[in-house]
């Protein structure tokens, strides 16, 4: 009797504990609004991830698969795309997701005054809504970035009415159709999130509730989830994995980024290109690059959690221009081309984040060019500052760091298109405007391979940015929890996760 | 008294407007510019304008410090544009949390720094004066970001007897509380303990050697009496204000233990804020704890009357 009491009162303790159970997340930075038109931030689409389904989501290998979509077409002339939705799906009010909420959503990113996602739609020049539960959207011009664009913050759709209701105010209490509604936020202190009972896939999601934690410091964090407190943290520190690795109740996860480092050179921007060796003449970036030895600042600088790499995509992507292979460290022949350019020690000033990895990252690319002959003079920046500095052109060199889209247009486009918003560099031709163009408007993949090749080729000659690595998201959690999808954009999928 | 505290009082509003004024134009001397970092990753030239025209940037600083004050006038701090919350809403979040930070360290800065400095002062060049003396010198040069991660490896990676981090209200769960804030308010303590011991024990040696002290002795008076409630009261004035000064410095937050212990207090509030270049909020939180300051140093001023009848006179 007693036995069976204890073992009644054992299965009953067990199903509470199963019943509540809350998944502790530890982020590294506090997210900034959770409104998905005007949200601007890595960290906080880790929390979309959780609380904002997308018309699209990207799988493991970079496929687009369906999510509030479950099937698309685009037209024979590539303008338009048309997309059957999920029917049966509902808002966290209770409000039904349709073609028509659809269209506002997709009005409400390109409308909405401070929308950061107006630039991503901006081919998308109508939402027609076909019957209740399709949607059609025609584009001003064929736009291949588009399904990678859905499977973003421009595919995340808000509860027409709740925003309709609250629009000045959305992003502090967001209404979506996530498997986890919001509940509440305590600046810089916890976003806390609760289990969507009318979650179209709720099969999968094994959580009651979720609350994400920003803790800044890595130690700090990482100390968060030694001790219990924390089942999950993103971002661990590179020093930090050989130490995970030894602790038996820990699993750790890595993912090469869709993002990259490298070294932003002024080619063209502003007149500090023309007074500098480095930003005047090709020959002299070359022997900059040669001098570099992409292995060798992996291991220093991030403890060799990082893929080296020379293109805005890493060398395990589907679209790397294989033609443009990293090229080796060659002192000699660096010394060489600085000699015949003429300036056999030249001398520029490298202007990077103050974070003790970028500091790192700065040194050993110092030593290393030294080796050249080349005077590498470090310029510590906070970075409000320096980006404002490189928006000006105020910079010789500058170590700036991109988070990555799915889509190589993504990485490329503005960076390397005429008078983009984020091509520091002011290098502007017209041929690789053209070319940037053509792969926007052609949706077949290996046609886009070949034109990426071209441009590859051409990028290389001129070396406005100098590619150096792919970091690893790294992610460290308690052992116990299953069912972790590594999906090289970093963000955490709710979806099957299990303790 | 009446008269000087009226003087006081009439000195406030000037000074506040003048700290206005300074916070305003420093924080826009600040290299950088809010609408580029507010734009994000992106850059998008839209919402660029978009911000410069909303924090009115194209305007001349003085206009734009007219549309501040005018609002802080009316009681709008403004509005946090990184996450979309007013200010004066986020102060009242921070508040309680800070001040109960301040509070606990202030408390175990006072519990260990004065009886410290009275004993190392009584037992001038004593085993308990050098004993006293080298743990203050710990105290003072500790860093506290160093000192609170330590605190953190031992007390809960290693023993599991605390948090590692993170906030609990205490009308949740007032054990879950204190064993979040007894770390963090230690660091801090600790440091402050170490300045009131030295300034204690200075002003108690001051004290002990003066006449009335010897006085009260020869009256036959116990060393107790003649310590505690002749020698300290007259010590304590300097040590008043440097308790008020101090619990000032707390309130306007203690960023690094905060950004430690991840502590949701004005320390953290305001460095994201600035670098993330949120006017309103830094503008309002920076002007929220100066007038803090400036209230304390006047309770300060207020509190010599009680301890020190000669100016009451």
């Amino acid at each position: 009797m007693n036995r069976k009491f204890v073992m009644a009162f054992g299965l009953a303790l067990a199903a509470s504990a199963s019943m509540a159970q809350t998944l502790r997340i530890g982020l590294a930075e506090d997210p900034d609004v959770l409104d998905p038109s005007l949200a601007r931030s890595f960290v906080g689409r880790i929390v979309f991830a959780s609380l904002c389904d997308k018309l699209v989501d990207i799988d493991e290998k970079l496929n687009i698969v369906p999510q509030l979509a479950t099937s698309w077409q685009w037209s024979a002339d590539n303008k338009s795309l048309t997309m059957k939705l999920r029917p049966g799906v509902t808002f966290h009010d209770g409000e039904k997701f349709d073609a028509a909420a659809v269209k506002f959503n997709i009005e409400r990113h390109k409308t909405i005054a401070g929308s950061n996602r107006r630039g991503e739609l901006l081919p998308v020049s109508s939402v027609d809504v076909v019957d209740d539960m399709t949607v059609r959207l025609n584009l001003s011009a064929p736009f291949s970035p588009l399904l990678t664009v859905l499977a973003d913050r421009a595919g995340m759709m808000v509860s027409p009415k709740a925003a309709q209701a609250n629009p000045a105010n959305f992003g502090a209490k967001p209404v979506c159709s996530g498997p986890f509604k919001f509940v509440q936020r305590i600046a810089q202190d916890k976003i806390t999130l609760e289990r969507y009972d009318n979650y179209w896939d709720k099969a999968n999601i094994h959580f009651d509730k979720i609350t994400f934690q920003p803790i800044v410091d890595a130690t700090v964090r990482l100390a968060n989830l030694k001790s219990g407190q924390l089942d999950f943290i993103e971002r661990v520190a590179p020093s930090d994995v050989a130490a995970i690795k030894k602790e038996g109740k820990l699993g750790l996860a890595r993912i090469t980024e869709l993002g990259y480092q490298g070294i932003t050179i002024n080619t063209g921007k502003s007149d500090f290109a023309q007074k500098n060796p480095l930003g005047r003449d090709p020959r002299v970036r070359e022997a900059f690059e040669l001098s570099l030895d992409r292995a060798g600042i992996v291991k220093v600088a991030m403890d060799g959690e990082a893929e080296p790499g020379n293109q805005w995509v890493s060398p395990g992507n589907a679209f790397y221009a294989k033609n443009v292979p990293i090229p080796k460290r060659d002192v000699a022949r660096a010394k060489q081309l600085l000699k015949e350019a003429g300036v056999p020690n030249p001398s520029f000033t490298l202007m990077t984040g103050t974070t003790s990895d970028a500091q790192r990252l700065a040194q050993v690319v110092q030593a290393m060019a030294k080796d050249a002959g080349f005077d590498v003079k470090i310029q510590s920046t906070e970075f409000a500052t320096s980006l404002n500095l490189a928006d000006k052109g105020q910079f010789e060199a500058y170590v700036l760091a991109w988070s990555g889209r799915a889509d190589p247009d993504g990485n490329l486009f503005s960076f390397h298109g005429c008078k983009q918003p984020l091509n520091y560099s002011g290098e502007c031709r017209a041929n690789w405007d053209e070319l940037l163009n053509r792969s926007r408007a052609t949706l077949d993949p290996k046609e886009r391979i070949k034109i990426f090749a071209t441009l590859a080729a051409e990028i290389e000659k001129e070396r406005p940015i100098i590619y150096l690595y792919h970091r690893n998201w790294l992610w460290a959690f308690n052992k116990k929890l299953t069912g972790m999808r590594t999906v090289p954009d970093g963000l955490i999928r709710v979806q099957g996760l299990k303790m | 008294m009446t008269q000087y505290l009226a003087k006081r009082l009439a000195a406030i509003l000037p000074t506040i407007f003048f700290v206005t004024v300074i916070i305003f134009t420093l924080q826009q001397l600040l290299p950088g510019d809010a609408a580029t970092i507010m734009a994000g990753e992106d850059q998008d030239p839209n919402v660029i304008a978009y911000l410069r025209q909303k924090l009115h940037l194209d305007e001349p600083i003085p206009v734009r410090y007219g549309y501040w004050i005018w609002g802080v006038l009316h009681g709008d701090l403004g509005e946090s544009l990184r996450i979309q919350e007013p200010v004066l809403g986020l102060i009242l979040q921070k508040l309680p949390v800070t001040l109960e930070l301040a509070a606990m360290a202030m408390l175990i800065a006072l519990v260990i720094g004065i009886p410290a400095g009275i004993v190392s002062a009584i037992g001038k060049d004593s085993v308990w004066d050098y004993a006293a003396n080298v743990v203050a010198l710990w105290g003072l040069s500790t860093p506290n970001f160093w000192l609170g991660i330590l605190m953190i490896l031992l007390f809960s990676v290693q023993l599991g007897w605390l948090p590692a981090s993170g906030y609990v209200s205490p009308f949740e769960d007032l054990g879950g509380n204190l064993a979040a804030m007894i770390m963090p308010a230690f660091v801090l303590g600790n440091a402050i303990a170490a300045l009131l011991m030295r300034h204690t024990r200075s002003a108690m040696l001051q004290v002990l050697n003066a006449d009335y002290v010897r006085t009260a002795r020869a009256k036959g008076l116990d060393e107790r009496t003649v310590v505690l409630k002749h020698a300290l009261r007259n010590a304590l004035t300097p040590i008043i204000t440097l308790g008020a000064l101090e619990f000032g410095t707390l309130l306007s937050g203690a960023v690094l233990t905060e950004q430690v212990f991840s502590i949701p207090g004005f320390g953290k509030l305001i460095v994201d804020a600035v670098f993330n270049r949120d006017y309103a909020v830094v503008q309002g939180v920076v002007l929220f704890t100066s007038t803090v300051y400036i209230v304390l140093n006047l309770l300060a001023d207020l509190a010599y009357f009680l301890v020190n009848p000669r100016l009451r006179a």
